[in-house]
């Protein structure tokens, strides 16, 4: 095991204003059990799981209350014994809406008192098989803790022909504010060793790489230190502080200096699976102590609440339960944001609930809003020479303002990542990222129209 | 000097005879009647009869393997001289035009945040779901009036309306709104619910002071639920264009002031 520097660095990327003193030096708390919780069953990347409780019915924790619907799907387990008070549609952060468990948490069912056994048996993933280990991963319901939600057992089972030879650690943590993931490399190394060996093995012993920026020598020396006696190919590979280090493929990139081609195209056809330092605990919980994913830490920060911190609360708490715990909003709230600030959503109400995938939950007063007005472009360059994907950003930009998706297209909008280095490098105030989810969804739409029109067609 | 002047005379005069035997051996021969159809149909290119402008409409109808009618924008009349031309008997058509159902007007309806983003009601979906409480009320961003192409819909105090002299019914506002809350409708109905929300009473007034309560009021002012005027999906009244109402009495009736009797409005055009 050794810490290397990054030796490879990825053209463009900016440097927002950082902000993690705020909640970097709180420790993890954990939530008390919230009275209600909102359990969605759209917490991951792929269709919804398939709800199977109805109002009325008690459940326990852990019990399975949303079945694996599709390939692209993980479970979803209740993350807390009470009774279904509803099933119903609620709004998740990103806007949609989908199949969400409201859980009355105090009602208990009588007589109940729980065996105290865990809720999967453990395994042993020394003496465990590798289908065991994989299968383990899927029914605790684990999918990326990043902030995609990619399900992790598909990710761990390549398909055949492709080998995975570097397994990325993902700590880089480049949003701003965010300190979920730093604060859980301090305090439980130890888990992530050992995730990573469970890992290890289902993957078929790749080499592990666990990339860190360099603004987090804590973290740094708290993995050299867990890792000091690991055998195998390990590396600590330091990245230099720079927005989005913590993207997949520039991770990739910065680490083992392999380019993922455009989509459909994924990490592992170069070789690579990148899994988050949270996903990676999650396992070694699952395999070692048999316990799904039910809860998660999320930073609470930002300068308009009380007392930023580090929270572990159940999956499916509201937003309004966190910042109370937080001892409230200190002063007005402009923006409430789902995530970090460069990538998150703004959401209009504190009544939707965590997810799996909610690393951050942000308050920030309206000194640190920005109203702006979009103007037209001045032709600078800027988000250009700040694209890490090398696009033209502000040809596509225009092209997507008249209307001329097909421009945009050709302009490989498509790759785009939808970081926000263009908009927030824009000295025009314009919408640049949302002009390519824009042209990405319309893209979207047209290729979903036209396989509908396909499979009719073959159909008839 | 004198060169030049016969090299090119002798180029054009060999460019002309090719041409000439081009036109004579390889010319197509095109029923003259797509011709006459296509001067007949309103030339607005619009697409709502599914066929790739006027003239490709025209094509089918001469071919014979599209309905006579189906051609929104011109109505009956249009039809008509169709049939006149090609001495097929016109399908009778009811024009149709698009309704906007959803009356949450800025100062009836909620927002929630501040959109300050791209102008289109497609992108303001995409964020948080839009900035109006109602997630299934009217933006008012415009894509569908930038869609019309007619002009016949235009944005008043953060609604579209449709100008019902204007619209033709083309239905590109139905694909394009993200909300999906547009619906073609008899122009000859004159009653509408102007409300796109199936969620419970309480829950749609905590957003809308205007929205559907589904309390079944219309239907009992227009006769019960034997007339068959509405329909209900969840806690939100539907008029059954099939059968509508034509009582103006429920619209005053109706206590959430979610119904108007000709909700179409008349721009200055």
């Amino acid at each position: 095991m050794k810490t290397v520097k990054s030796p490879f660095k990825f053209k463009g990327g900016v440097h927002p204003d950082y902000n993690k003193e705020l909640a970097r030096e709180q420790p993890i708390e954990k939530l008390p059990m919230p009275g209600e919780l909102v359990i969605s069953m759209s917490q991951h990347l792929g269709a919804p799981a398939k709800c199977l409780v109805k109002a009325g019915d008690f459940v326990k924790r852990g019990q399975v209350i949303g079945e694996k619907n599709g390939f692209i799907s993980v479970c979803v387990r209740s993350s807390a014994d009470g009774k279904v008070v509803a099933v119903e549609k609620r709004l998740g952060p990103a806007g949609g809406k989908a199949d969400a468990v409201i859980l009355d948490t105090a009602a208990k069912p009588e007589g109940d008192e729980g065996n105290g056994l865990p809720i999967l048996p453990p395994l042993d993933w020394k003496t465990a098989s590798r289908e065991d280990l994989l299968k383990r991963v899927e029914e605790a319901g684990i999918c990326g803790m990043g902030g995609a939600g990619f399900p992790t057992n598909v990710k761990l089972n390549p398909p055949p022909g492709k080998r995975c030879e570097y397994l990325i650690l993902n700590g880089a943590e480049c949003e701003p504010y965010l300190t979920a993931d730093y604060r859980l490399m301090l305090e439980r190394a130890p888990r992530i060793r050992l995730g990573v060996e469970i890992m290890r093995k289902i993957l078929g012993g790749p080499a592990v790489r666990i990339a860190i920026e360099a603004n987090k020598p804590e973290a740094i020396a708290a993995m050299e230190k867990a890792f000091a006696d690991i055998d195998g190919n390990v590396e600590i590979v330091v990245l230099p502080v720079l927005y989005p280090q913590g993207s997949e493929k520039h991770q990739i990139f910065a680490t083992v200096g392999r380019v993922v081609p455009e989509p459909p195209a994924l990490p592992i056809d170069v070789g690579c699976v990148v899994e988050n330092v949270g996903t990676v605990a999650a396992i070694a919980d699952a395999v070692e102590l048999g316990e799904p994913l039910l809860e998660r830490v999320t930073t609470v920060s930002g300068d308009a609440v009380s007392q930023p911190k580090n929270i572990l609360a159940p999956c499916g708490t509201k937003y309004a339960d966190l910042i109370a715990f937080c001892g409230g909003e200190k002063g007005p709230v402009a923006k409430l944001i789902s995530g970090g600030t460069m990538m998150g959503f703004a959401v209009s109400t504190a009544e939707i609930s965590t997810t799996k995938t909610t690393s951050g939950l942000l308050l920030l007063s309206p000194k640190r809003v920005v109203q702006y007005a979009s103007q037209a472009c001045i032709n600078c360059g800027r988000c250009v020479r700040a694209c890490p994907m090398n696009l033209n950003a502000a040809e596509i930009a225009k092209a997507v303002e008249a209307d001329d998706i097909k421009a945009a297209e050709d302009a490989h909008v498509m790759t785009c990542i939808e970081c926000g280095a263009c908009s927030f490098s824009c000295p025009a105030y314009r919408p640049i990222t949302q002009f390519c989810r824009r042209a990405k969804n319309s893209i979207r739409a047209r290729i979903a129209a036209e396989k509908a029109k396909a499979a009719a067609a073959a159909k008839k | 000097m004198t060169i030049a002047i016969v090299c090119i005379a002798g180029i054009g005069l060999v460019a002309a005879i090719t041409l000439a035997i081009a036109d004579k051996y390889l010319s197509v021969k095109e029923d003259p009647r797509i011709g006459m159809v296509t001067a007949a149909l309103p030339g607005a290119n619009c697409g709502g009869c599914g066929f790739p402008g006027c003239d490709g409409y025209a094509r089918a109808l001469v071919a014979g393997t599209a309905p006579n009618g189906a051609c929104a924008a011109g109505g009956d009349a249009v039809a008509a001289e169709v049939a006149k031309i090609l001495g097929v008997a016109a399908t009778a058509t009811e024009k149709r035009v698009a309704l906007v159902k959803c009356c949450g007007t800025r100062s009836e309806a909620i927002r929630v945040g501040d959109y300050n983003g791209i102008c289109d009601c497609n992108v303001a979906a995409m964020t948080a779901g839009g900035d109006k409480g109602c997630t299934y009320g009217c933006l008012g961003y415009g894509a569908c009036a930038n869609v019309c192409p007619k002009g016949a819909i235009s944005i008043h105090d953060g609604l579209a309306k449709v100008d019902k002299r204007l619209c033709i019914g083309c239905g590109k506002c139905v694909a394009i709104c993200p909300k999906k809350l547009i619906e073609l409708v008899p122009a000859s109905a004159t009653i509408h619910v102007l409300c796109n929300n199936p969620d419970k009473g309480p829950t749609v007034r905590k957003v809308c002071g205007v929205g559907c309560m589904g309390c079944h009021l219309c239907e009992k002012n227009s006769g019960g639920k034997e007339a068959g005027h509405f329909t209900f999906q969840g806690f939100l009244a539907k008029v059954n264009y099939d059968n509508p109402p034509t009582d103006g009495q429920i619209v005053a009736k109706c206590p959430a002031k979610c119904m108007a009797e000709d909700a179409h409005f008349e721009s200055g055009h």
